[in-house]
């Protein structure tokens, strides 16, 4: 209590001297980070104003206005792009949050030997994500890849499948890749939930007569809405950005049909040399992702967890 | 707590399965000889074992494929290491101020700092590529150690100041009281007690660091200089018919990762979902 009268007291002066600290403390971080990422940032958002066309620092980079997002708005790559990764997206992270509470539970239960459930969870999660990617290729080879050598010995297809030889076929095998690495962080996000649920709840329900769906949809799910929440944000962000599992899989192909706007992006600074609208069309992802977490954090209420601590 | 029932285990056996069967299956092709690879009907566990590339990757020199990658698993050691040594450096000092000093703009620069995790990281390869090339960063260690600091210091700021909240500032007044600055207290105070937030950042920012893929695509394509992903990736693209190579090289790259996911798991596990379950 007398403490809180000193604050009190010789605030200003306090908060003075602290902030000037602060300001020490925090400038080697700012530097790097804005160094880093803030100065790249302002330059991508004025390179999509200009045509730039090589990488070299004294070509000229004339002033063109919209020109570049004008270009890419009529450009029907672009809306390919757009429609493969929302695609990518929506399955992708619908995928992982379905499995991802379905394994999450499953993790929950007592059972016998559940660390060994566990720890064959989190490896998939550990695999660095070229090697996932490079793996997989090779597993689904149509000539002599092993997930069809397993599919045909097992009786479960009659013949070898070009899994990435067709354009639907290969995207949905690639969310099908991601999912299998990526649905044990959901799972473990959302076992870390389970276990702050108070079992009381449970015993109540029961004693009430609620069966375990009744059980699941009233009390493990919005109870797990924080958790959920956080999730969603973080596998939607990251899937919109989605790289390198393309790039390893199929290089954006057959025909495009798996180009997300990352790589579009990549493609078109530096395959085709067009930098400026290259730039433009990575702002489109940083606007998305943007307005996506806007949209997530008014709509799920202040259940984020920045927003918490 | 109910009985588990029977089918349970069934699924927990099934997934068990589909989550270690391809994993286990890419250690086994790395030691398969080149053509047992092809048979149709493939053979899952050969009749041989074939330890060359594995021998390869040891011994060859480093122009070839195979002692590429023990090159590249250096170069991914070595810039992880060096990110994050470079990100708590700049990053403990921050993570004191967010936590124990009142200054305007705090929650706006926390929050700025966050939301650099929005930037992909597309919107700023052009820019640094240009950078990099004027410095003579490019095809350098150092270059990325630099550029991974970038996005391992919001993280390391974030989940430090968030560790150091959970300390009680009883002990800060306390050691105040005794005469000691702000250093001496968080140097002998809070460090001491914020060790396992830290090295469960450090596992973390080395993981982030292992997994990077576009800024080492970009940035680096010399042998001296190329990380382990981007090593596996055109290894993959170039070579697809001798997948053992890939697959041994796949492995290597993934020891590290995997050796800490299952050593600290316990660590992994509650410094990843710190933020999302509290309260």
């Amino acid at each position: 209590m007398t403490e809180a009268t000193v604050e009190v007291a010789t605030k200003p002066r306090r908060a003075r001297r602290e902030g000037r600290t602060a300001f020490f403390l925090l400038v080697p971080a700012v530097v790097v980070v804005l160094g880093v990422v803030g100065w790249p940032l302002v330059t991508t958002v004025l390179n999509s104003f200009r045509r730039v066309e090589s990488a070299l620092p004294k070509a000229p980079k004339p002033f063109v206005g919209l020109h570049n997002y004008a270009y890419i708005l009529s450009d029907s790559d672009f809306w390919n792009a757009v429609r493969n990764t929302l695609y990518f997206t929506f399955f992708n992270t619908g995928l992982e949050l379905i499995l991802g509470v379905g394994l999450g539970v499953l993790m929950f239960q007592p059972m016998r030997g559940r660390w060994l459930l566990r720890v064959a969870v989190i490896l998939p999660w550990a695999l660095p994500t070229v090697v996932n990617a490079a793996m997989w290729r090779y597993y689904m080879n149509a000539d002599y890849g092993p997930l069809n050598a397993f599919l045909v010995q097992t009786g479960l297809r009659q013949d070898y499948y070009s899994f990435l030889g067709s354009g639907t076929s290969a995207m949905n095998s690639v969310i099908l890749v991601d999912v299998w690495k990526n649905t044990s962080l959901v799972a473990f996000f959302v076992l870390a939930g389970l276990q702050v649920i108070p079992k009381e709840l449970y015993e109540s329900a029961e004693i009430d007569g609620a069966g375990a769906l009744r059980r699941f949809w009233s009390i493990t799910l919005p109870l797990l809405r924080p958790v959920l929440a956080v999730v969603l944000v973080l596998r939607t962000i990251e899937a919109f950005k989605v790289f390198d599992v393309i790039y390893v899989m199929t290089r954006g192909g057959p025909a495009s049909s798996t180009t997300s706007l990352a790589l579009y992006a990549y493609k078109t600074a530096f395959s085709d040399q067009l930098f400026g609208i290259g730039s433009a069309i990575s702002l489109v992802i940083v606007l998305f992702c943007l307005s996506l977490s806007l949209f997530y954090i008014r709509a799920l209420g202040g259940s984020m967890g920045p927003e918490q601590s | 707590m109910h009985r588990v029932r029977w089918w349970v285990y069934v699924i927990a056996a099934v997934v068990i399965f589909i989550a270690l069967a391809p994993i286990v299956w890419l250690a086994i092709a790395s030691v398969t000889p080149s053509a047992a690879l092809l048979e149709k009907p493939l053979h899952f566990f050969p009749a041989q074992i074939d330890l060359s590339r594995w021998r390869a990757i040891f011994t060859q020199g480093q122009n070839s494929p195979a002692g590429a990658f023990r090159i590249a698993m250096l170069n991914s050691l070595i810039i992880a290491f060096g990110t994050v040594v470079i990100s708590l450096l700049v990053g403990i000092p921050g993570a004191y101020a967010f936590s124990r000093l009142r200054f305007r703009g705090r929650r706006t620069a926390l929050m700025s700092f966050l939301a650099t995790y929005m930037v992909p990281t597309i919107a700023l390869v052009i820019p640094l590529y240009l950078i990099m090339a004027n410095l003579h960063l490019l095809n350098t260690r150092i270059g990325l150690i630099i550029v991974y600091s970038s996005f391992v210091t919001p993280f390391v700021l974030w989940s430090l100041s968030n560790y150091m909240d959970g300390v009680p500032r009883e002990l800060d007044e306390a050691a105040t009281i005794d005469g000691a600055g702000r250093l001496r207290i968080l140097w002998s105070v809070l460090l001491p007690l914020t060790r396992p937030g830290i090295f469960a950042a450090i596992l973390f920012a080395t993981l982030l660091c292992w997994d990077e893929f576009l800024y080492a695509l970009i940035f680096t394509s010399t042998t001296a200089s190329k990380t382990i992903p981007v090593a596996v990736a055109e290894f993959s693209g170039k070579f697809s018919t001798d997948f053992g190579l890939v697959a041994a090289g796949g492995v290597l790259a993934a020891l590290p990762p995997v050796f800490i996911a299952l050593a600290f798991q316990r660590y992994l596990v509650a410094g990843l979902v710190s933020g999302a379950v509290k309260g």
